[in-house]
């Protein structure tokens, strides 16, 4: 884009970006002071204000919901706006220049990396797919790129740490690059290039298609601000309800009530959570309150995350819009290996912890 | 002028189509605005992330929705 030729005056400009300074500095600072007080905030309400009984179903369900649901929402709030920014740096466009011409094993760690960070909604996977495709990017690491876009995102990695810890967050982070990794190595393997439908090996695309626009950190700090309104505007409501079925699990259903379905003695409950997963589609903001609710009833770790993993990963409508680009048998093969990666994830945490 | 916007009619999209009309409206400009939704046409662009805006053939925007004093200036140029 050219320069505008109104840009403000240099002095202007300076001052101008002193008063965002502040005021980033001003939030950042109101943030942890309110965050630091929630604990005793959501007590006192409880409590004190609405006299609920300590130790009562409703008074324990109450505080679970007015501690988690602010706590959830400012991590979001923070994460999103950080993560808006960082994108800002990356495009599509660059994650492909970065993947082009990588050999396959460390291009599908770089892939599953790159899902991370790399702006993607499941409405623009097609073309993403064919722009990967098309560059010369292989089969395999184009679909590590496509199994961890989705699965390893900022909101499944805040909650995560912020209502279970950095153990667990660090935990799924890693395995689910890992099942990126793996699984986008399969497929890789197994020399499935001719069921990409024909179409799209007969495309040809012009590349250098955008221009490339060097950004201001006001534009940057833009960008995040609009990611806050338009990710957090849009997942909320599910943190909220899921915050809810959260708080009547927390506060109404027995100890170890789950440890019997979801526990480690039962070997089963890995598939099956995997099983049902698949056509369940939510998102990761209104899973994981619902997930640690279900771990403080003695559900177990590795068939918890083996059911988060597939309700993100494996979802039904992403499978339907990637069919527009994959014949049959290969979108069957892309859920048998990443169904069966998760599986062994779930498996290995429940020995292991 | 031609104005493509590029999307399979997501949200976003129908937004961008109208923020550009809008935008077009108020330069005054002599434009026709043209949906193009299929897949295979859109990819065609070159563009990875929708919604894209093209002028003419020649991708301006791709992956967001400017602000329509943005678009002014996108269409101006």
């Amino acid at each position: 884009m050219d320069n505008q030729t109104c840009a403000p005056p240099a002095s202007e400009n300076a001052s101008r970006k002193t008063l965002m300074g502040i005021r980033i500095g001003l939030f950042l600072t109101a943030w942890f002071m309110l965050y630091h007080q929630l604990v005793s905030l959501s007590r006192f309400i409880t409590y004190d204000l609405i006299a609920l009984r300590p130790g009562s179903h409703l008074g324990s369900a109450v505080e679970f919901f007015l501690y988690d649901t602010p706590k959830v929402l400012m991590l979001l709030v923070l994460v999103v706006f950080g993560v808006g920014m960082l994108r800002s740096f990356i495009t599509p466009e660059l994650t492909r220049k970065i993947l082009a011409g990588r050999r396959e094993s460390t291009g599908n760690v770089l892939a599953a990396l790159l899902g991370v960070v790399t702006p993607f909604c499941s409405c623009s996977a097609v073309p993403l797919f064919i722009g990967f495709v098309t560059a010369g990017i292989p089969l395999g690491v184009t679909f590590s790129f496509l199994i961890s876009a989705p699965m390893v995102n900022e909101i499944a990695l805040v909650l995560l740490f912020g209502m279970l810890g950095w153990k667990v967050a660090a935990l799924y982070f890693v395995t689910g690059i890992l099942i990126a990794t793996v699984a986008g190595w399969t497929i890789g393997r197994l020399k499935l290039e001719n069921h990409v439908e024909d179409w799209v090996r007969e495309m040809r695309v012009s590349q250098a298609a955008m221009p490339d626009t060097a950004l201001s950190w006001e534009e940057r700090i833009g960008f995040g601000i609009d990611a806050v309104r338009d990710i957090v505007g849009k997942v909320w409501l599910y943190v909220i309800i899921g915050i809810l079925v959260g708080a009547v699990i927390h506060g109404f259903v027995p100890e170890n009530f789950m440890a019997g379905i979801m526990g480690k003695s039962a070997w089963w409950s890995v598939p099956v959570s995997v099983l049902i997963g698949i056509p369940m589609y939510t998102n990761a903001a209104g899973m994981i309150p619902v997930v640690e609710a279900l771990l403080g009833k003695g559900a177990a770790l590795g068939t918890v995350l083996a059911f988060m993993m597939s309700v993100i990963a494996l979802s039904f409508p992403e499978m339907v819009i990637l069919r527009k680009v994959l014949k049959p048998k290969l979108i069957a093969t892309f859920i048998a290996v990443v169904g069966t990666g998760i599986l062994i994830v779930g498996y290995l945490f429940n020995l292991v912890i | 002028m031609k104005i493509q916007i590029l999307g399979t009619g997501c949200a976003k999209c129908q937004k961008l189509a109208k923020q550009a009309e809008d935008a077009a409206q108020e330069l005054n400009l002599d434009y026709e605005l043209v949906k193009i939704t299929d897949i295979k046409e859109i990819t065609s662009f070159g563009v990875m992330m929708t919604p894209a805006l093209a002028i003419d053939g020649q991708v301006k925007v791709s992956g967001k929705v400017p602000s329509i004093d943005e678009l002014k200036r996108i269409l101006a140029a």
